[in-house]
């Protein structure tokens, strides 16, 4: 080891508190990277293994019934490879244990076992056998949930008739990679789980014989997707087409294509601002070290040193500083990693998942650590090689103070000599005033976006299920049914109030774009599912003309006062221009509604109704859910508390390790830039105090001119980082608003007092371990170095 | 001082090419608003093996002579020869080199890097010449064989000067420029300093320049070169050379 790799050394030792202080943050910023890549690279790679070996399906489409002939025509279109027709329908189901009922989702798959489009991953049992046509293969997730093993019953009641079902294997399918119950958003795997059948036993139970309600198809290479689709369309139109449509619209594909888009802007984002700050910080310190050393460096370069040494002496010590905590936020991130993928691995069903980072991406890790460290060096080193030997021979000039506009107005007289002090340090170097105080803000506005996260969760779910769901159940029919259906609801026990609905699939148009959706016709009577706007007052959907979901009219680009096309896909498949009569604001879904009467003359049908939302004595509860358990004519029943329960148990731990992840980051950079702050600024101003205490003045005195620069500081960037916190999370509120999911833009004023509080603290604790230096402070050998 | 060495040291002085040639050597400083001229024409030959005393008081401009022949700076105006090198107008990169190949400097406060110990801070030197000694030797030359792995805090200002003195004559320089490099040090640590640049001007042959405010010191040099206002006032050649013991101040 040379000479001056001992310097080094014993450098980064002497400056080992700013030195953790930088590593800390540096760890945080290459934990984010690693953390979201390597969580973005275990999910694409298990994703991209499964649906190719699985053959997950391009094109989807549902149809009433269609003819089992109509299969060949559809592999006729030009450009597919596959074709999969099925039989899929939604009942209801009683699971031993469970007290509501549970909706499965039959999938139909032939006797025999043969390589299927979505096909199955058996995980334990076997498939079904040719001549057992009660048996089943269940879902993993549902399974899990509810505890089913191999050789367990779940009955059913399949059109009409209570059927026993037999488990004879646990599977998965990447079509339920997300497995979710239609038209909802959270999975609730102990009430919706997928149950594969034998297709011979749904023909015979739905009439389906020679016929189908379901069709996947693979596409060949090339081949033009919209064009399939829209011929694919043509072909089922007759039969009840529900219009076909590619992997972006099928739900898993979707949440899954989602959840890896917004990895990928946050392993970007995040660590971007982190290392930034890093290379503030680095830059920070380094500037200083050259600034005590210019005597050392003057010193090298009389004895002969040349550019490139020096440059790199001081390359080197950032670099240096840098290499641990890279190791550290590889390794954390890796940790972290493991942790996101088996949180993933609860909502996204796969064969396997297992942490799988790209190989490179600790080299790419370890890079970027150093990037960061090179930029925030490189200043530093440049200043090292720039100084003039003969110069930095002499003690620094004192610095150069102006009378400013301070002094001017006369308002300086009215200050303290030590107030004079802090002002005059501020306003000579503003731009490292002015950085020092971003750095704060960012932190502080890091933590607000934390926050967020938790705020909007809640606002969410206290604005979705108990202010626009205010029903207890709600229920839907397996097919639309007379209106007077509600009184036979009434009558159920415990049943207090009965809201029926009429929904029906539509495609809406406006201009070029078009949206598929589903059109609920409410009356104005309905209290338990209120329409609000934006300021949560109640929004009343008119006699004529229709009223849409605010992201859903964006979508469209239609206003309030548009005329839009629906092209209903149900019943007599009516096509007709309505008026977008005003916008609802909902967090969840893409809802269209119109008054019941005008849905029901577009299509020219009697009062009839496809579900209900009630409102239920939880006495009665239990015997409700029974006798709904054996109604045939129900598909779906969704206990509101119980799917809200079912969310916080499932999304609680997701948000909480992100939430406390972003937090703990945000502030460990707090202390970090404070600290550094404060460290800075006792080198820079160790002679002047010892001076003054030299002088008279006693130690809290000259700690309190140290500690009010960076005070003042810090007071002055917390109301610019709680704005800036309030403008990144409007930033992230768009960045993660999906079509079926939006947060709220909310932040309690918890949360900003708390991201205000965590930056006070760093500074106090920071404070604390500077007084304890000022204690120490040697006033002779202060006085006698020059710096 | 051994008969054969004093007899290389004259016949060097006499009638040889000069090592170090200064022609009409200017230097004018701007600080802020105001122009200093630290050097106003400045002619000066040094001999190998010679031992100068360059002597003025403080802002003569005897410094920035030093730091001009010493290749740390150069000059506004005139001509700066290094045998057949033309150090004027030479760049960073060739000041550099020659900063590494020729040069030994001593400070009047030591510059010593702090984090590196006594054998550390010699290294710092020999690791990049060409030709040098061992590092313990030089340090062994100054009497501090004993004090190697110590670091400047724990040495006292005349040890930390003779850590400073091996580290400029360890890579073995054609010359020795030394900085007030009694400034900072009372009169018998001075005295003690005094000798080990004597001994090395005398065993080694490396030229020495000694810039002093201290007229006493002229006592021992070959030549005493006298400095006033940026200009050479008188440049004188001692008789004899005294030996460090015998100066008194």
């Amino acid at each position: 080891m040379t000479a001056l790799h001992h310097k080094l050394f014993r450098d980064l030792g002497r400056m080992a508190g700013q030195m953790t202080a930088i590593t800390a943050v540096l760890a945080c910023g290459i934990a984010t990277y690693v953390t979201m890549r390597c969580s973005y690279d275990s999910l694409l790679f298990a994703r991209s293994e499964y649906y190719s070996a699985y053959r997950f399906a391009d094109v989807f489409a549902h149809v009433k019934r269609a003819p089992e002939a109509l299969a060949r025509s559809i592999a006729e279109i030009p450009g597919v490879a596959a074709v999969q027709t099925r039989i899929v329908t939604d009942v209801t189901l009683d699971v031993p244990g469970l007290e509501e009922p549970a909706t499965a989702r039959l999938v139909s798959i032939p006797a025999r076992r043969v390589l299927l489009l979505n096909d199955l991953f058996l995980r334990q049992g076997r498939y079904i056998e040719p001549d057992r046509r009660d048996e089943a293969v269940i879902s993993e997730a549902f399974a899990g949930a509810n505890l089913l093993k191999i050789g367990d019953s779940v009955d059913a009641v399949i059109n009409g008739k209570w059927e026993r079902l037999r488990i004879a294997g646990i599977g998965l399918s990447p079509e339920y990679l997300y497995e979710v119950k239609p038209g909802e958003i959270f999975p609730d795997n102990r009430r919706f789980g997928v149950l594969w059948i034998s297709r011979e036993t749904l023909e015979a139970a739905f009439d389906m014989k020679e016929a189908f309600n379901d069709v996947s198809l693979s596409l060949a290479q090339g081949a033009s997707e919209p064009e399939v689709i829209e011929r694919l369309d043509h072909l089922l139109e007759p039969y009840g087409g529900l219009g076909a449509y590619g992997r972006p619209d099928q739900i898993s594909y979707r949440f899954i294509a989602d959840e890896l888009t917004e990895l990928r802007a946050m392993g970007l984002i995040l660590p971007t601002i982190f290392l930034a700050i890093v290379a503030f910080l680095l830059h920070v310190v380094m500037s200083r070290l050259v600034t005590t050393e210019r005597s050392q460096i003057a010193v090298l370069k009389a004895f002969g040193y040349g550019r490139l040494e020096i440059a790199g002496h001081y390359l080197k010590f950032g670099l240096l500083a840098a290499l641990p905590g890279s190791v550290l936020g590889i390794a954390g991130g890796l940790w972290l990693g493991s942790l996101f993928t088996g949180v993933y691995a609860r909502y996204f069903h796969f064969p396997v998942l297992r942490l799988q980072p790209e190989p490179y991406l600790p080299l790419a890790a370890a890079a970027v650590g150093a990037g960061a460290a090179c930029i925030g060096a490189l200043s530093a080193a440049r200043r090292a090689v720039a100084l003039a030997p003969a110069e930095a021979m002499r003690p620094e000039s004192p610095e150069k103070f102006r009378a400013g506009i301070l002094e001017h107005s006369g308002l300086m007289t009215w200050l303290v000599p030590a107030t004079r002090m802090i002002v005059r340090n501020l306003s000579r170097r503003p731009w490292k005033a002015l950085a020092t105080a971003l750095g704060i803000a960012l932190a502080v506005s890091i933590l607000v976006v934390g926050r967020y996260t938790i705020d909007s969760v809640n606002y969410l779910v206290d604005l979705q299920f108990r202010v626009m769901q205010r029903e207890d159940l709600t229920i839907a029919f397996q097919e639309p049914r007379p209106e007077h259906a509600r009184y036979e609801l009434a009558q159920l026990p415990g049943v207090l109030q009965v809201e029926t609905f009429r929904e029906v699939p539509a495609r809406l148009r406006f201009g070029h774009r078009s949206r598929k959706s589903s059109i609920l016709g409410t009356s104005r009577e309905d209290t338990l599912r209120p329409l609000l706007d934006r300021n949560l007052s109640w929004v009343e959907v008119p006699a004529e003309g229709i009223v849409l979901n605010s992201r859903l009219g964006e979508i469209l680009g239609a206003r309030p006062g548009s005329q839009i096309q629906v092209e209903v896909l149900e019943g007599a498949r009516p096509v007709r221009l309505v008026t977008v009569a005003g916008w609802v604001e909902q967090p969840i879904g893409l809802g269209a509604y119109m008054q019941a009467n005008a849905l029901h003359r577009m299509m020219r049908e009697a009062g009839t109704i496809s579900g209900a939302h009630l409102k239920v004595d939880s006495t009665q509860a239990a015997r409700l859910y029974s006798l709904l358990k054996r109604t045939p004519s129900i598909s779906a029943v969704a206990v509101k508390d119980v799917a809200l329960a079912s969310f916080w148990k499932s999304y609680g731990d997701t948000i909480w390790i992100s939430t406390t992840m972003l937090v703990g980051f945000a502030s460990i950079i707090a202390f970090g830039i404070v600290y550094n702050g404060l460290r800075i600024a006792l080198s820079e101003r160790g002679h002047e105090l010892a001076s003054l205490r030299v002088l008279g003045y006693t130690r809290a005195e000259i700690g309190r001119i140290l500690l009010g620069e960076q005070g003042l500081l810090l007071v002055l960037a917390i109301p610019f980082g709680l704005a800036l916190g309030y403008g990144l999370s409007l930033l992230t509120s768009h960045a993660l608003a999906r079509d079926l999911i939006r947060l709220p833009l909310v932040i309690g004023p918890v949360s900003y007092t708390y991201a205000a509080g965590i930056v006070v603290a760093a500074g106090v604790l920071s404070g604390l371990v500077v007084i304890r230096r000022l204690a120490h402070m040697d006033l002779t050998e202060v006085l006698k170095s020059r710096e | 001082m051994s008969p054969a060495s004093e007899l290389t040291t004259r016949a060097n002085l006499a009638g040889s090419e000069p090592v170090f040639h200064i022609h009409g050597v200017t230097k004018v400083y701007r600080m802020g608003d105001v122009e200093v001229h630290a050097l106003r024409g400045v002619d000066l030959d040094l001999y190998a093996g010679e031992f100068v005393v360059v002597l003025g008081p403080s802002g003569s401009g005897k410094s920035t002579l030093l730091n001009i022949l010493g290749g740390l700076d150069v000059p506004t105006a005139g001509e700066v020869h290094y045998l057949d090198h033309q150090l004027t107008g030479a760049g960073d990169a060739a000041l550099t080199r020659f900063r590494r190949e020729h040069v030994g400097f001593v400070f009047q406060f030591y510059n010593l890097i702090p984090s590196l110990t006594a054998l550390e801070n010699v290294a710092l030197v020999t690791e990049i010449a060409d030709h040098p000694m061992d590092p313990e030797k030089a340090l062994r030359m100054v009497d501090l064989g004993e004090r190697l792995n110590h670091f400047p805090s724990q040495l006292s200002g005349g040890e930390q000067q003779r850590v400073a003195i091996a580290r400029a004559v360890a890579k073995r320089p054609d010359i020795l420029l030394c900085d007030e490099p009694t400034g900072a040090l009372d009169y018998p640590t001075g005295k003690l300093v005094l000798d080990v640049l004597d001994r090395i001007n005398r065993d080694l042959g490396t030229i020495a320049v000694v810039i002093t405010h201290n007229a006493a010191i002229a006592g021992m040099a070959d030549r005493v070169v006298r400095v006033g206002s940026g200009r050479i006032v008188e440049i004188t050649r001692n008789e004899r050379r005294l030996l460090p013991s015998e100066l008194s101040w």
